[in-house]
């Protein structure tokens, strides 16, 4: 008893009040793309890059396929590329999701008035993994840790898809879990969403190119939110839930 | 052939592969020895218009060499399994079976490992094991589970509320690595590797990187691998103590749940602060690793040291609970003669008694500066694998501390030798070993007579483990699976690959 209430003691109060506004430290999170010109030919940054993320003319990086390994950084002989820890990255859209000198942040999400009336106090999630490395299924189980506690807001991870209002998605989407993943789609009761969460999950990430990919499924539901990442930092996943279904503090 | 500890390059033009007569009969006879097989797998190639597969077996020896074997075999071509003498070969040889068309005659067990090439999809063809009976029921769950964790199927024959057997189906996460791996330049392939198994992104990253430079010859500096060493321990630390949360929360011990998630965030969040990462992604790249400055040396001594004190405290609390005790002893045991048998690995092999650690038996430079300690448990049960991880986590702590606390060490500006230029070394093979925190990842690379890689052959621990859990469901109520598949915590992705 007298360690369990030390334990208690020792665990304090975890929980991060203002999850919008949390600072995580050292996370390799937005790029930045100054203006700089590039250096006469130099595709340096295209060929670091292991998921095809970048085009240049102007300098573009999708973070639908970014993996934010950060490889692009060093390769720049003009310094051009860098990143911060800025983790507000998700879109309702996803050809929002690239970033340039031009258009250097995400398009900062529009509340849905539908989706806020219908999930706004209360929304159950079913998470399905196709193909995905356990990266981003670790994240989203962090979602509900002490520190995260996304519970707060009302919405969950739930067992099954029949008590759920949307999926989940990770990973690129393995030839073999297409059957699975439908199934679980097809057990969600009306209306639904899909969250797309990570590179894989959004365009095939770093397996876009694998023939043991089939991305079907996205062809005919099309995801509500994109959460870029790799794996997608919770508090990527928490701000734009929160921003899409207009939920405040 | 040439064994620096646990990265072994071979020369194959001074060893041209055995017919596949005398290369059984090799391994049979290293097997009787008493040697540690830790891989065996094929390729196919092309030679005189013919296809045939190339088969590579590497043994650890009982005095701690290791050496390969190496056969040629026509395409399709039966030969007498091992599996039927020796256990451990079992998953070896259903891998060669799926991925080159190999038949190992007498082979007891032979269904697909991960549902690879023409097999993709045909998930509903999986051959189960039936057992008859009266009394006899199935219970299938799977492959999605009620929390968030990856796919795989799992079915159970049981009589009344025990398990008389239990079969495990995977697959679901097959992604292709292996042959992606192949498509991009052999130097860039760390952010691949890296999300092979993304809970153990750092030991993959590191036996990528082990590869490529001993290939190319480009040998990197000490302190770069102990900088390695460092992101390596953080994450066995971390993935452990996820172990852990897991544990306590599947028998209800609410308090662990709650500490452990805690303990965790502090040291993926550290780990995040050196690289930008929780997972440790981009620490390490071939040729050098992400320093550590002064100010995050100092950060990793305070974060580790306040962990250190809460950990105990959790553990001590966990350890004494009677609930937690009532749950986890004598439940799930696998013997030290099964997991020998089966060639077990890792966490789960030390939990059952069995001595075997890369990090000791392999050492490498920077467990021979820093040894890391032989942990090991021996009731083989629950209970056991949950106090090897709490012990394992202390030792990986205290030997950080101890490393980072070590003042003539300069971890603050690895002078990076540039390996990427370099060509790797025609007709080489090259096996790395890292003991991550599930056990000895595996990847063999080979390279053309031009230079070029030819296979790169990735073997999570999880692959030979899987096996250890069904032996473990055996004789147990089926309400135990979910402790029992929580204390040996394997690799979905690390299998299907
Ligand atoms: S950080 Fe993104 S854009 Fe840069 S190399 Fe990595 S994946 Fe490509
Ligand atoms: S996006 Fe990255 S972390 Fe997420 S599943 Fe894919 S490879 Fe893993």
């Amino acid at each position: 008893m007298i360690k369990s209430i030390l334990v208690r003691k020792s665990q304090g109060s975890q929980y991060i009040p203002d999850l919008r506004a949390a600072n995580p430290i050292g996370f390799r999170g937005k790029p930045v793309i100054s203006e700089a010109a590039c250096a006469n030919g130099c595709n340096a940054c295209l060929a670091a890059c292991p998921s095809r993320a970048i085009s240049l003319d102007p300098v573009r990086i999708d973070m639908g396929r970014c993996v934010l390994c950060g490889d692009c950084e060093p390769v720049c002989p003009s310094e051009k590329l860098s990143f911060n820890n800025d983790f507000k990255l998700a879109s309702t859209d996803r050809d929002a999701l690239t970033i340039s000198s031009a258009h250097p942040d995400i398009d900062p999400i529009k509340v849905s008035e539908a989706l806020h009336k219908r999930f706004g106090r209360s929304l159950k999630l079913r998470s399905v993994s196709a193909g995905g490395c356990n990266g981003c299924e670790m994240e989203i189980n962090a979602l509900s840790n002490v520190n995260f506690d996304l519970g707060r807001y009302g919405i969950d991870m739930v067992a099954s898809p029949r008590h759920a209002d949307g999926l989940v998605l990770s990973g690129p989407i393995s030839r073999n879990m297409a059957d699975a993943l439908q199934i679980a789609w097809d057990a969600i009761p009306e209306p639904k969403l899909v969250i797309a969460v990570g590179a894989c999950a959004i365009s095939g990430g770093i397996f876009a190119e694998c023939n043991e990919v089939d991305r079907a499924f996205l062809d005919k539901f099309k995801p509500a939110l994109y959460v870029p990442g790799c794996p997608t930092h919770p508090l990527s996943f928490i701000s734009g839930i929160l921003d899409l279904l207009g939920i405040s503090d | 052939m040439r064994t620096s500890k646990a990265v072994l390059i071979a020369d194959l033009r001074s060893s041209p592969p055995k017919s596949s007569y005398e290369f059984s009969h090799r391994c049979a006879d290293s097997l009787d020895a008493g040697d540690h097989l830790i891989t065996l797998f094929g390729r196919h190639e092309k030679s005189n218009r013919h296809w045939g597969t190339i088969v590579t077996a590497v043994f650890q020896t009982t005095a701690g060499e290791l050496k390969v074997f190496r056969g040629q075999a026509e395409d399709g071509k039966h030969y007498p399994s091992l599996t039927h003498t020796y256990p451990v070969a079992q998953i070896f040889e259903r891998e060669l079976w799926e991925q080159t068309g190999l038949q190992p005659d007498g082979h007891p067990w032979l269904k697909p490992v991960r549902f690879e090439g023409e097999r993709q999809q045909r998930m509903t063809d999986y051959p189960f094991f039936k057992v008859r009976g009266r009394e006899v029921h199935e219970v299938g769950v799977g492959p999605i589970h009620a929390g968030v964790i990856e796919p795989g199927h799992f079915r159970f024959m049981c009589l009344g509320e025990k398990v008389h057997h239990l079969e495990i189906q995977l697959g679901y996460q097959h992604r292709g690595v292996e042959a992606l791996l192949l498509r991009r330049p052999p130097m860039a392939l760390a952010s691949i590797v890296e999300s092979i198994c993304g809970d153990s992104s750092v030991a993959y990253a590191w036996g990528y990187c082990a590869a490529v430079e001993a290939l190319s010859n480009s040998p990197v500096s000490l302190e770069t691998d102990l900088l390695r060493g460092i992101a390596l321990e953080m994450e066995r630390i971390a993935m452990h103590v996820a172990t852990l949360n897991g544990l306590a929360t599947d028998v209800a011990f609410l308090q662990g749940g709650g500490t452990y998630g805690r303990l965790r965030t502090a040291i993926i969040n550290a780990t995040q602060r050196v690289c930008g990462n929780r997972f440790g992604r981009g620490w390490l790249r071939p040729g050098r690793a992400r320093e550590l400055s002064e100010v995050l040396r100092q950060d990793l001594i305070q974060t580790l040291t306040a962990f250190a004190r809460d950990f105990t405290e959790i553990n001590e609390l966990m350890l004494a609970s009677l609930s937690v005790k009532a749950r986890f002893q004598g439940t799930g045991i696998v013997s030290t003669k099964t997991a020998q048998e089966l060639g077990l690995v890792g966490v789960v092999a030390r939990a059952s008694g069995v001595e075997i650690d890369t990090r000791v038996q392999l050492p490498g430079r920077v467990y021979e500066r820093f040894p890391a300690e032989l942990i090991t448990e021996s009731s083989g049960d629950c209970w056991a694998r949950m106090k090897q991880r709490m012990r394992e986590a202390d030792a990986s702590v205290q030997w950080l501390l101890k490393v980072l606390g070590d003042t003539a060490l300069d971890l603050s500006g690895s002078a990076a030798p540039d390996a990427l230029g370099k060509p790797l070394a025609p007709e080489t093979l090259c096996l790395s070993l890292i003991e991550g925190t599930r056990g000895p990842v595996v990847q063999v690379l080979e390279t053309s007579s031009q230079g070029q890689l030819l296979h790169y052959k990735v073997q999570d621990p999880s692959l030979p483990n899987w096996f250890g859990l069904a032996m473990a469901l055996r004789d147990n109520d089926i309400s135990d699976f979910p402790i029992c598949n929580k204390s040996f915590d394997l690799s979905y992705c690390g299998n299907d690959l």
